[in-house]
């Protein structure tokens, strides 16, 4: 079932990809981040059937890191709204050169 | 590769539980309203949990829908719900076709990897032998099994994540209060 793992990552990260590229509500595009690293847990547990749990020590890790940076992400949203009254990304281009 | 045989209940749901994983994930980017898209997140993640425990993970797949699906993706229907974001109409969608294109590519690259990587004979070398998983498991059971290595040989590790969720919660606050009350 390796194979048939990766693949179903695989195509859980593109779909990701696709919604951080084309969506522009800053909540949907840090929803599509939390897909992707679910994609790559997915990748870990299907490797530590043949490597040893190693793979669900570092399962462990992301899901703690993924809540570290949604709760620092929604805040910098919640900043973000209260200045600008939108989470569209289109309105956020201070920075566009 | 190594032969494996495995008995039809589990093939069925294991292809079950992945087909509803996409469908769901497809559900979730196409979904103009950002509770509704939230609500497709978590089917995802709990088809994933399924995946985990079908793939002998069953801690982590206790934990995905312990952390994932149960406190992270409230929070984020929470600050949908405290920022009045839940009307469909304020989301302009798809800002053209190349971004689609550029996500594409970055899959197939990924499948040509993954491909590689079960091709070649380097990565089986440093597989575990047959049945140390399960002896494992009988050994210390599920949790002991993620347990022991998280507390010996990623101890250091550990003890930083601790730091991070430490900063993570003073930025939070930061971040999250009033202008007035921060001069």
């Amino acid at each position: 079932m390796l194979a048939e793992s990766l693949a179903l990552s695989a195509v859980l990260f593109t779909i990701g990809v696709i919604g951080v590229l084309t969506r522009r509500n800053a909540i949907i595009i840090f929803m599509c981040v939390e897909l992707m690293l679910n994609a790559v847990n997915l990748t870990f547990v299907a490797f530590s059937r043949y490597y040893g749990a190693a793979g669900q020590v570092f399962v462990v890790f992301v899901m703690t890191v993924a809540a570290a940076e949604a709760a620092v992400g929604l805040a910098i949203i919640i900043a973000i709204f209260r200045h600008r009254q939108s989470v569209n990304l289109q309105n956020i281009n201070l920075l566009k050169g | 590769m190594m032969p494996e045989h495995y008995p039809l209940f589990y093939t069925f749901h294991f292809y079950f539980f992945g087909v509803v994983a996409i469908a769901s994930a497809i559900a979730f980017v196409t979904r103009k309203s950002p509770v509704a898209a939230a609500l497709w997140l978590v089917n995802t993640m709990f088809a994933l949990a399924a995946e985990y425990i079908l793939l002998d993970a069953q801690f982590i797949g206790v934990m995905q829908v312990l952390v994932y699906a149960g406190a992270i993706m409230v929070v984020f229907l929470f600050v949908v719900m405290l920022l009045n974001l839940g009307h469909p109409s304020d989301i302009a969608d798809a800002r053209g076709k190349w971004p689609v294109f550029v996500a594409a590519l970055i899959g197939i690259a990924l499948v040509a990897q993954l491909g590689a990587v079960l091709k070649s004979d380097i990565a089986w070398k440093f597989a575990v032998p047959v049945g140390y998983n399960a002896e494992q498991m009988g050994k210390y059971g599920a949790v002991g099994t993620v347990a022991r290595p998280l507390f010996n040989e990623y101890l250091l590790a550990f003890e930083l994540t601790s730091v991070l969720l430490l900063v993570a919660i003073a930025g939070a606050v930061v971040l999250g209060r009033r202008k007035e009350d921060a001069r």
